[in-house]
């Protein structure tokens, strides 16, 4: 009788974990170290994306207009690349294995792979970052042709969305493990079902982008003769916007998150919560049309249908998270016995804890600032009044700086204390980054929109247009605007400098948890991890502060929706 | 809790709460609104972005504008063509054509329009992507090389009106300017 060589067994995967003694959560040490080489890596591209827009925002400044021109493109350009892309796609990257292989209890599926994946990312990174300073890549980070990079601009973004691909599939790969070992009971838990649209919608995204960038590349290379550039604009931005759509996903997924570990939050309705998730897998990929409604050739019809989303469908999933994420703190909170009033509590809320207070600053001045104004801007007539004026930055500063970059700085305060195994640092400090930072992030958003109304370019040295040969004066208003834009974005400056020194402080030198009896300075929840009873039942449940404050939200959106059509009924009549 | 599996595992047979419910219809409804409201204003508004469009040679449409300069520039009192900073000043026919060339670093020409008359503007550029920005009235337009792009424009009032370019377009992207000057 002959066996039947099977080849090489299977090696036994050998995983070792480690419980968590304050939020009960099986790390295994693999997925551990990429999250850790990840979310670092983030933080450096922060600094170095923060300081050029500091310098950014410095010489936008009328009255300092620090830069000269030449070194204002570039250094425009590396901004956009290392805070839009770097910054953010290296801390999804390490959300995402968080939320697969720790929520869930898994080990991370082919660690090595991962490591590949990471050292492909940086790679890229940096190679971007070369090619821009090298100063033949000043582009703006949309490159929009027939101005030519260098090819090596080109081929540093493949080779990031290359690696930044292989980590999403690794993450798919860990939920089957982790479904296949059983390290759960029933659904996967919210968050990392609001990860998964993330790497859903991530993966059309870094598709989309090589489908343009490698032709881009070819054609930087003198292989491909030309590049038709409205084609160019469709395809690129489904990897431009559509990845902005990945950090809304993954920062609605960490203020469900916050809230659950800091304050015991449950979702309201699992159903609701995710149902608003899926919306963003079907609808949010049409927004590649919100950069395409000031240009020739598209018919009225792709437009409204694009833009909108399909109906606002996706909007709609915005508005329903916007009601589920505060009703859900509020739930939890009158749980833990702050019931008096509408707003006890809110009052009294843990703020000083920072990434509470991080999560909910987030929460706010996203649905206010980027998610209003990103629908007004949105809107296809809308558009005209707006299109590449400074309120398109000051839209996604709204989104991006405000809303994603602020709760990913709330969430690294848990994440370091967890997988560092260190306390933060300085807890005073810690404390007021928040608000320093999104005082600085919501004034930068809303000066550069309240800038942007009044006509001032964006990408644009020089307002006052001084050598121009048409002289064009903009309103004393504008260049306040701009001058109070500069002031925010130096306090956003300050508040992301305390988040790099504490952050790097504590990983370094923060005061050691893996010790007996350490305690964390800004505690989780007790029943961070316990089953909880059902929030009352069908119509019971009382929200009485929630409900107000979404109703604030809506009278606004509505109004400030006329005002813009009353100022485009004004314009000069075109059809 | 939003970081375990749902407490209960049917979770997609819970009823929703009648807050949740409400907020859902009134999202939705809104968004319905603001749909089909682009789609009145095609209707109801005078202020809709045309998609007449052309593809054309970058020289071809050169070609065009200069030839449109020629014949309409503005002869002044002294009998000689009219200039501002050395760029002529052209008037199009009422009713008619009227041409603007973007290139590196300037729109050309400058159109003389009369109020509350329309005109068929052509726009396009010769080389990179140029946005037109017409201040301080606030409109904005993409142009792109290679597409001509053909709207229908009324000035509502009179005055001397900027154009300045924001997209970018290289490191003279901030001394690209143009003008439109409208008069009775």
């Amino acid at each position: 009788m002959t066996t039947i060589d099977h080849g090489v067994a299977a090696a036994p995967v050998i995983a070792k974990f480690r419980t968590c003694r304050f939020s009960g959560l099986r790390i295994e040490s693999g997925a551990e170290a990429l999250i850790k080489a990840n979310a670092v890596a983030a933080v450096l591209f922060l600094a170095l994306g923060g300081l050029m827009g500091l310098l950014v925002a410095l010489t936008r400044w009328p009255a300092v207009q620090m830069l000269p021109p030449d070194w204002f493109y570039l250094v425009l350009t590396g901004h956009g690349a290392n805070v839009l892309l770097f910054w953010i796609i290296f801390f999804e990257i390490a959300v995402l294995y968080f939320a697969s292989a720790v929520i869930l209890g898994s080990r991370l599926a082919a660690p090595k792979v991962a490591w590949l994946a990471f050292v492909m990312m940086v790679v890229g990174a940096v190679m971007a970052n070369y090619a821009v300073l090298r100063g033949d890549s000043t582009v703006m980070f949309t490159s929009y042709p027939p101005m030519m990079a260098s090819h090596w601009f080109y081929l540093s973004l493949i080779i990031f969305a290359v690696g930044a691909l292989v980590a999403v599939f690794i993450f798919f790969w860990t939920l089957v493990i982790a479904r296949n070992d059983n390290t759960y009971n029933g659904s996967v838990p919210l968050v990392t079902f609001g990860a998964i649209t993330a790497g859903i919608i991530a993966v059309f995204t870094l598709a989309s982008g090589a489908i343009i960038l490698v032709p881009t590349w070819l054609w930087s290379l003198g292989l491909i003769s030309g590049i038709d550039t409205l084609m160019y604009k469709v395809v690129w931005w489904g990897m431009g916007h559509s990845s902005q759509q990945i950090n809304v996903s993954a920062h609605v997924s960490i203020w469900y998150a916050i809230g659950a570990m800091v304050l015991g939050a449950k979702p309201l309705s699992e159903k609701v919560s995710r149902m608003a998730f899926f919306m963003y897998i079907l609808f949010l990929q049409l927004a590649s049309a919100h950069h395409i409604l000031a240009e020739p050739g598209m018919s009225s019809t792709w437009k409204i249908v694009n833009t909108s989303y399909m109906m606002y469908l996706a909007v709609m999933g915005s508005m329903i998270h916007g009601l589920t994420v505060p009703g859900a703190l509020e739930a939890a909170q009158r749980r833990n016995g702050y019931t008096r009033g509408a707003f006890e509590w809110l009052t009294k809320a843990p703020w000083g804890n920072p990434a509470f207070s991080g999560m909910f600053l987030s929460l706010v001045m996203f649905g206010f600032i980027g998610g209003i104004s990103g629908v007004v801007l949105g809107t296809e007539q809308l558009n005209v009044l707006m299109h590449n004026t400074i309120y398109v930055p000051g839209h996604f500063h709204g989104t991006v700086v405000a809303g994603t970059t602020l709760a990913f700085m709330a969430m690294t305060f848990i994440l370091v204390p967890l997988l560092f195994q260190r306390d933060i640092i300085w807890p005073g400090l810690a404390k007021w980054q928040p608000y320093v930072f999104g005082i600085g992030a919501g004034g930068i958003s809303l000066f550069m929109m309240g800038a942007g109304t009044l006509g001032v370019p964006r990408r644009h040295w020089d307002m006052a247009l001084t050598d121009a040969a048409h002289a064009f004066e903009y309103p004393a208003a504008a260049y306040l605007m701009m001058g109070l834009n500069g002031i925010s974005a130096v306090a956003a400056a300050v508040g992301g400098v305390m988040f790099i020194v504490i952050v790097v402080a504590s990983i370094l030198a923060g005061p050691k948890l893996d010790v007996a009896g350490a305690k964390l300075t800004f505690p989780l929840h007790d029943k961070s991890r316990e089953a909880v009873s059902e929030y009352g039942s069908h119509g019971t449940l009382k929200l009485p502060g929630t409900i107000i404050l979404v109703a604030i939200f809506f009278a606004c959106f509505v109004l400030y929706y006329f005002v813009n059509w009353k100022y485009l009924s004004e314009l000069w009549l075109f059809r | 809790m939003a970081i375990t599996p749902p407490s209960n595992r049917l979770w997609w047979k819970e009823p929703i709460h009648g807050i949740e419910l409400t907020w859902i219809v009134i999202a939705f409804l809104w968004g319905l609104f603001m749909f089909f409201f682009m789609i009145a204003w095609h209707f109801i508004g005078q202020q809709n972005l045309s998609t007449e469009t052309y593809k054309i040679r970058p020289e071809r449409y050169q070609e065009k504008v200069e030839a449109f300069a020629d014949e309409y520039q503005v002869i002044g009192a002294d009998g000689e063509p009219v200039e501002e900073e050395g760029v002529p000043v052209v008037r199009p026919p009422v009713g008619g054509d009227a041409y603007i060339l973007a290139r590196l670093w300037e729109f050309w020409p400058i159109l003389e329009l009369k109020r509350n008359e329309s005109y068929r503007i052509h726009l396009s550029s010769v080389d990179w992507q140029h946005g037109f920005s017409l201040q301080p009235t606030n409109i904005n337009i993409s142009v792109h090389p290679g597409y001509e792009h053909v709207l229908t424009l009324t000035p509502t009032e009179t005055g001397v009106f900027g154009i300045v370019c924001n997209e970018f377009c290289g490191i003279g992207h901030h001394l690209m300017t143009g003008r439109i000057r409208v008069v009775d």
